[in-house]
């Protein structure tokens, strides 16, 4: 945010990828893609990528962050040096240590964690080409993965980003509105149970813009939502078990 | 705040949550009462910018520095805004010795992002020669006492100083820029638009605000909100999960809260102890 864009983020109506304020932009979504991991996933937003992998419940390592009571879900957000315009330096970012933190907390609501006591579940996620909402995409990829694992859920998470551009409230930034928009609101929710696990804002905003954002947030979950169940249905339809 | 290892007896734990469940706080609070707030500024004479913000018994100073940067490439005329805050072992037995675990840089960056999209300071005022010189407005956030929302506590210390903040003046000798530490003149900054951060944390079906450290221990959840005059500057959802009606109704009082705190500060804005107190 700041500075101002080269070009006009929204004219006519359209925004400069030629969407709605609120088209998403198209979604792709891969399972399985990782032999070695428990589960994993692969996700886009038009051109923001996001590989997931899980692995566990495994034994806490080290030994000292293990609960007597519960497991622990651990979750590390990287780019990959190569995933943005300039290479960005491998070493992890306070940034990349926050959004760890907060998409951590956007998945653990879901988990049932207590059934792994002593355990770790360990989430990896790696994006690998950067144009906007990475951290959001990233959600999305962590639930499929982690679903793809057979790691007991209450629900699948699904994540999308709410931006401004002037006074217009719109779904799913990219790098350039996410760069030179007004308003950045990434927001995780569970659909079936109207739960929002991820929420941050920043930018200004009127409370009833917060509160738009929110419902086109919640309106634009639905069909990535249903993509989600349609994903790891396909992992196990007749064809993907016995090709 | 996920510290794991404060731990409150089953018992006290049991006392705690019946209470809540009637809607009532062990401090006798209402659910929406915030502690007593208490600021004092310009305790650090080392400093550019001091204050110390008191909320109940949680305890958190913050000094300000100016000092010669280049400008960030996507902002060239703009002065450089850096937040940095530790949680040092001296503040709470949950607390270890080492670099900013993830919930310290998770509340430095709330208070980045709160006071950078506030409009409180004109960042281009801290320019001094475009595209190649400016202020860098370094702020240096200390728990010294750790009894639940540092958050909010952290932002006002941050808040106090920088509103109280002196800049040494720039002198500009050919290709050549120096401060004049011994030549300072007040920050501007627009009262109007100071942030304020609001955190609420749930309990049961409760939500309540500005939660002391055994609410904390209790939560199920935290969310915040950083009001600047009417607008929204910055949301963190942290643990837990939330439904859109209870974002609404935190939006709702954390809008009136932030008003007669913002009053609470700007009120003690003049609060400059004659000796070294906490």
């Amino acid at each position: 945010m700041g500075g101002k864009s080269p070009v006009p983020l929204l004219v006519d109506g359209k925004r400069v990828d030629g969407r709605s304020p609120d088209d998403h932009r198209p979604v792709m979504m891969r399972v399985g893609v990782l032999p070695n991991a428990s589960g994993s996933a692969l996700v886009g937003y038009g051109n923001t990528v996001v590989l997931a992998a899980v692995y566990g419940p495994r034994e806490a390592m080290p030994r000292h962050i293990a609960l007597p009571d519960t497991g622990v879900l651990r979750v590390r957000y990287h780019m990959a040096p190569f995933s943005t315009d300039e290479r960005k330096s491998p070493a992890p970012t306070r940034r990349e240590i926050e959004i760890s933190k907060v998409v951590r907390e956007a998945l653990e609501p879901v988990i049932f964690l207590e059934q792994f006591p002593k355990s770790s579940i360990d989430v990896f996620l790696e994006v690998l080409q950067a144009d906007g909402s990475t951290r959001v995409t990233s959600i999305t990829a962590a639930s499929l993965a982690l679903a793809d694992s057979g790691i007991p859920m209450r629900a699948l998470v699904v994540s999308v980003s709410i931006g401004k551009i002037g006074n217009t409230v719109v779904v799913d930034l990219n790098k350039l509105e996410d760069n030179y928009g007004d308003g950045d609101m990434p927001i995780a929710v569970v659909y079936r149970r109207s739960w929002v696990t991820l929420m941050q804002a920043d930018g200004s905003w009127t409370v009833d813009e917060v509160k738009t954002g929110l419902s086109l947030a919640f309106k634009a979950a639905e069909p990535i939502y249903k993509m989600e169940r349609d994903t790891l249905k396909g992992r196990y339809s007749e064809e993907a078990i016995s090709p | 705040m996920s510290y794991p290892f404060e731990v409150i007896p089953s018992l006290r734990r049991e006392a705690l949550m019946r209470l809540i469940s009637d809607g009532k706080r062990a401090d006798g609070r209402g659910l929406y009462d915030y502690r007593q707030i208490d600021i004092k500024v310009g305790l650090i004479r080392t400093a550019d910018g001091s204050a110390l913000a008191t909320i109940g018994n949680t305890k958190v100073i913050a000094g300000v520095k100016f000092e010669l940067g280049r400008p960030f490439e996507d902002t060239p005329g703009e002065g450089n805004l850096i937040v940095n805050l530790e949680t040092p072992p001296l503040a709470s037995p949950t607390f270890e010795p080492g670099p900013p675990d993830e919930n310290a840089i998770e509340l430095a960056r709330v208070v980045d992002r709160a006071i950078r999209h506030s409009g409180f300071i004109d960042m281009s005022t801290l320019s001094i020669v475009q595209g190649k010189s400016v202020y860098a407005l370094w702020v240096d956030v200390y728990v010294l006492n750790h009894d639940g929302n540092l958050m909010d506590a952290s932002l006002l210390a941050a808040v106090a100083a920088l509103a109280t903040s002196q800049v040494p003046r720039s002198i500009i000798d050919g290709d050549i820029v120096k401060l004049d530490k011994s030549n300072k003149v007040p920050l501007t900054v627009n009262m109007d638009k100071m942030p304020i951060t609001t955190t609420f944390n749930k309990i049961g079906k409760f939500i309540l605000a500005d939660a002391n450290v055994e609410e904390e221990v209790l939560s199920e959840g935290r969310f915040t909100v950083a009001f600047s005059g009417d607008d929204v500057v910055s949301i963190q959802k942290s643990s837990g999960f939330f439904t859109p009606l209870e974002i609404e109704d935190m939006m709702t009082h954390g809008l009136e809260l932030s008003k007669s705190i913002r009053a609470r500060v700007v009120e003690s804005l003049g609060n400059k102890p004659e000796s070294f107190i906490i």
